[in-house]
């Protein structure tokens, strides 16, 4: 297998394992190459991409942009705050009037759940979903387990439980998928209000109290509570969150193993999750952002490789 | 399809042999050289120069492998993708005499994505080409090998396949197939 099954990426959902495999190789390529001093290569460059981003952006946007040219493609940047969209342009008029500028991919951040498969079907650029609501964010599920087959070599039978605001995030949703299909075991843990209902029908275990789910798992991956998303409240206050469902030092010491720390950022410190444990050795929280731009790097490239006819 | 063989193990092992005394007649104690395989194929042609020269002369070379995919000049217009394998070059070229090795030496054009894919790793002195088998009168590139194994006349619809006994393949052999491809 050297080319994927998908023309975009939408989800985790729609990816089969050889997928999956063949992005963890070529991003282990690419991350041999981003540490050289040279940290370049020409592949895309008579591509053109744009970052279509609708929802405010740090560390994505900058990861995408970053492979976007270490793979030497033209990037252009476009993002929703300073643009016509503020005027009432809809979105497929917004991304026609970009794709009219002749651009290869478009990869795009939206608050709609959806909105990347909406421009999919509607226009020919290969999409890539950065975030779509609180739907998926396949990137940030693929480093996430990247780096986690990185440090343990195989993710079969691994336990990894994911803690904090389950109800609100892409991120949850992607990491679940991704783990599944190679072979992990997950676990999701938050007060009961930020926990869908349904969420044990996708095989996943649940457990309210962060003691019990640290100890079960091999990693955590530790979550931002999304308060922009929260239009009622969860939870009565951050601090009470903090007292309940934060990570510290001490809860991790009073536990007799070791446990790999995990965060997508951004960190609300003293929140989810205490500064000693997010500085300490047994975080891997900056390893991610390295891996991102490997991993965004294998997709551009590997969702670029289709022959110029199609 | 037709096969016919052009060289068997043993004078596979004749061939190294030449090519190293060779290697050793220009480049003497080898103080400043370094080898280069060339991913998929020539990292085990590079490895077995690399022995032979350990042997003829107790010098060990270092040796490291160079994936060229990320550099083609043929990417999104091949029909099949290529898929990248691993670089592994553990110290710098810079000012060194790099012996870039090949199994088979065909259009040059992965000749050609090699030399902009060791940039990466320096500036060398001097680059030279070893290949096990030169297919004349196909290069799309003007590159030569400094080096040749076999010389060997073939036209587009042929492969010449190299089998390595290290790769799971029966014994060291070079073989020309015949085909109704067309390049």
């Amino acid at each position: 297998m050297s080319q994927l099954s998908v023309r975009h990426l939408l989800g985790i959902k729609e990816l089969t394992i050889d997928d999956i495999e063949l992005i963890f190789e070529t991003a282990s390529n690419f991350k041999e190459i981003i540490n050289r001093p040279i940290k370049k290569v020409p592949s895309l460059r008579d591509i053109t991409i744009a970052n279509v981003f609708f929802e405010s952006s740090t560390r994505t946007r900058l990861s995408f942009e970053l492979a976007e040219k270490r793979l030497s493609a033209d990037v252009i940047n476009f993002s929703s705050s300073t643009s016509s969209v503020k005027k009432g342009e809809t979105l497929l008029d917004t991304v026609n009037n970009i794709l009219a500028m002749k651009v290869d991919m478009v990869v795009i951040r939206h608050s709609s759940p959806g909105a990347p498969h909406f421009l999919a079907r509607h226009i020919k650029a290969n999409i890539v979903n950065a975030g779509d609501g609180t739907h998926e964010h396949p990137t940030q599920a693929l480093l996430d387990t990247f780096s986690m087959r990185l440090h343990f070599g195989s993710l079969k039978g691994l336990k990894v439980a994911i803690i904090g605001d389950i109800m609100h995030s892409r991120v949850a949703i992607s990491n679940i998928f991704a783990l599944q299909k190679l072979g992990a075991e997950v676990m999701v843990c938050g007060p009961n209000t930020l926990i869908p209902i349904h969420i044990s029908e996708l095989g996943v275990k649940v457990e309210l109290e962060v003691r019990k789910a640290l100890e079960w798992c091999d990693v955590a991956n530790i979550l931002r509570i999304q308060l922009e998303r929260q239009q009622i409240k969860y939870f009565p206050s951050l601090r009470e969150y903090a007292l309940y469902y934060g990570v510290n030092k001490q809860l991790l010491d009073s536990i007799k193993k070791e446990i790999l720390i995990m965060h997508p950022g951004p960190i609300n410190r003293g929140v989810e999750i205490s500064s000693d444990v997010a500085d300490s050795d047994h975080s891997i929280i900056l390893e991610q952002v390295e891996n991102g731009v490997a991993i965004r790097m294998a997709v551009l490239y590997l969702l670029a490789d289709s022959p110029l006819a199609n | 399809m037709q096969k016919r063989l052009i060289l068997d193990s043993r004078l596979i092992d004749i061939t190294i042999d030449r090519l190293c005394q060779q290697l050793i007649e220009n480049h003497q104690h080898f103080s400043d050289t370094v080898l280069i395989g060339l991913q998929p194929r020539g990292i085990f042609f590079s490895r077995l120069i690399r022995q032979r020269i350990n042997k003829l002369i107790s010098v060990e070379l270092p040796l490291g492998y160079l994936d060229t995919t990320f550099y083609r000049d043929d990417f999104r217009r091949r029909d099949v993708p290529k898929k990248a394998n691993e670089t592994r070059i553990n110290f710098i070229i810079e000012d060194k005499n790099v012996i870039l090795i090949d199994d088979v030496l065909f259009t040059g054009r992965s000749v050609r994505a090699a030399l902009d894919a060791m940039l990466a790793f320096g500036r060398p002195s001097r680059v030279e080409l070893l290949v096990l088998v030169n297919r004349k009168y196909s290069r799309d590139l003007p590159i030569e090998p400094d080096y040749v194994g076999r010389n060997v006349n073939t036209i587009d619809s042929q492969i010449v396949r190299v089998e390595w006994k290290e790769q799971g393949d029966k014994e060291n052999s070079i073989l020309l197939l015949n085909t109704n491809m067309k390049r």
